[in-house]
């Protein structure tokens, strides 16, 4: 029987290329995802397949919610849709007892389906629809105002409701990082904030009930959120004091970094990225200074998306041939690019051999399938000669992917979930050309070719 | 093409070869040390593609495409002038 083919290669050994992590000589393989054998998952689902962990993301929900109540008890969770919103994914933190975050009339219909009443729904995003405010007025959802057109809105559909809007207002500040996000809500050093809410409680059709920020996505800064928290206290105060309202709620938003690597970043994420306990250090630190938190016990509402679910996500690829590039690199072509896993596009996403190989290693481009120069998985990572048919594992993908992914090309892949039992449930259906055209229409005059 | 240099490397059966006119080190990988080998012995591309296509399972038509590859990774590290 002839020997395994791989192909030749030659490096010149260097010195002084470790770094203070150490070089890695090997590069390791996983062949299964929490026991299942990733070929079992293939022949049963087909590839590229996106695998979701029902345990870890339970895991990851549970260790937050411990940590932050070691630093603050009254801590209550709402699931950021945006991050994932299958229905599978939600329940799994809905039935761990989070509220749902939305931002869209779409993500508020999709809590409403799933059970989830209006009061449990807190309302986020820069772009309410009429429509969407009048539903979230009627079902008391809390409404989070980012702008002054959208409370003048509020305040009349209120008023033609005859009702009370439940509102908080949403508050960006200097925390200390770049770029400061400034675009959502209003500003706090210049005093937009409290103008707009003594405008809000001048109008009388709103019950403020809450404080909200999102200071940015991907914070590798803990500390900023205990300026965050500082200041959103400190506006709480001074409402109590000028206006006797004492607020329930201090909403610190999403933005925890998961374990992923920014490409523009040097450190890998596994050693950049703070913990839960640097997270819920500041917020915590930030609270117990604070007389009105003294006083008061307000509730602490996170809306953790990506640090919960990110982790949870796997693809499955294949490969479906190999060039040798100019440069000398090898290129690999997958079956899945960035139309499946678009923070490929801003994450060095880890790429895996799902079998070991024996030999050296050497640079591998990973392209996805499109037509497209951008179609880009990974540049250049070291990897064993990969084989037509061999499979890869890409993680971590389980944030922003199911969510922002293209219906470009290429139909979508199957999404199963493994659960806590170790079974798979397929959890979204592979798309047909049923799905991509049903809603298209052709002029007569065009039908006939 | 000039395979001349290829003359004067050290080369271990492990794959680690040693250029001393250079002082520079190389490793190289199963394939990649036979056809060094046999390139320094001064056989031919169809002679190469023989011993390999013997030995291990490839097809002519991806060997020619490795081999070219390689031909040009040796020739960047100024092992041969292809």
């Amino acid at each position: 029987m002839k020997k395994t083919y791989i192909a030749p290669n030659i490096e010149r050994n260097s010195a002084g290329n470790m770094n203070k992590y150490g070089a890695k000589s090997v590069v390791r393989y996983q062949d299964r995802i929490e026991s299942i054998p990733i070929t079992d998952l293939v022949k049963e689902y087909g590839s590229p397949l996106i695998v979701l962990s029902e345990a870890q993301m339970r895991k990851r929900y549970r260790r937050l919610l411990d940590t932050m109540k070691m630093h603050y008890p009254q801590v209550e969770m709402a699931w950021s849709y945006k991050t994932n919103y299958l229905a599978a994914v939600c329940n799994v933190f809905h039935q761990e007892g989070a509220r749902a975050e939305v931002v869209s009339r779409m993500e508020y219909e999709m809590a409403r389906t799933r059970g989830i009443k209006g009061r449990d729904i807190i309302f986020n995003g820069p772009g309410k629809s009429p429509d969407a405010l009048r539903i979230a007025i009627e079902e008391e959802a809390l409404i989070h105002i980012d702008h002054l057109d959208e409370l003048y809105l509020i305040e009349k559909l209120a008023r033609e409701l005859d009702t009370k809007a439940q509102v908080a207002i949403r508050v960006n500040m200097d925390t200390g990082i770049s770029p400061q996000w400034t675009r959502f809500g209003f500003n706090y050093e210049n005093g937009e904030a409290y103008r707009s809410i003594q405008r809000l409680l001048s109008g009388k059709m709103m019950n403020l009930r809450g404080l909200h920020t999102h200071i940015g996505t991907f914070i590798l800064d803990a500390n900023a959120y205990y300026w965050a928290a500082k200041a959103l206290l400190e506006l709480a105060s001074r409402i109590e004091k000028d206006n006797g309202i004492v607020l329930e709620y201090i909403d610190m938003g999403g933005g925890f970094a998961s374990q992923n690597t920014l490409h523009n970043q040097y450190t890998p994420g596994e050693f950049a990225s703070p913990s839960f306990d640097q997270y819920a250090l500041a917020i915590g630190n930030a609270f117990n200074e604070s007389h009105f938190v003294t006083e008061h016990l307000p509730k602490l509402v996170l809306e953790t998306g990506r640090a919960l679910v990110d982790e949870a996500g796997y693809m499955i690829s294949t490969v479906l041939g190999k060039k040798n590039m100019p440069s000398g690199e090898r290129a690999v072509i997958l079956d899945a690019g960035v139309n499946t896993a678009i923070t490929a596009w801003w994450y060095k996403l880890k790429v895996s051999p799902t079998r070991s190989f024996p030999g050296a290693y050497q640079n591998t481009i990973f392209y996805g399938p499109l037509c497209m120069n951008i179609d880009v998985i990974r540049p250049a990572l070291p990897f064993p000669d990969l084989q037509f048919g061999d499979k890869v594992l890409i993680t971590p993908v389980g944030a922003y992917n199911n969510t922002q992914w293209m219906q470009f090309i290429e139909y979508r892949p199957q999404i199963v979930m493994i659960t806590e039992t170790g079974q798979t449930e397929l959890i979204r259906e592979a798309e047909s050309l049923q799905d991509i055209t049903a809603r298209e229409r052709i002029p007569e005059h065009l039908r006939k070719l | 093409m000039e395979t001349s240099l290829l003359q004067n490397l050290a080369m271990n059966d492990n794959g680690f070869i040693f250029d001393p006119i250079s002082g520079y080190s190389y490793t190289s990988n199963e394939t990649g040390l036979i056809i060094l080998k046999l390139l320094a012995s001064g056989l031919d591309k169809a002679e190469i593609r023989a011993q390999i296509m013997d030995e291990y399972e490839v097809s002519a038509d991806n060997f020619d495409s490795d081999f070219e590859h390689y031909l040009l990774m040796l020739d960047a590290l100024n092992l041969v002038e292809y």
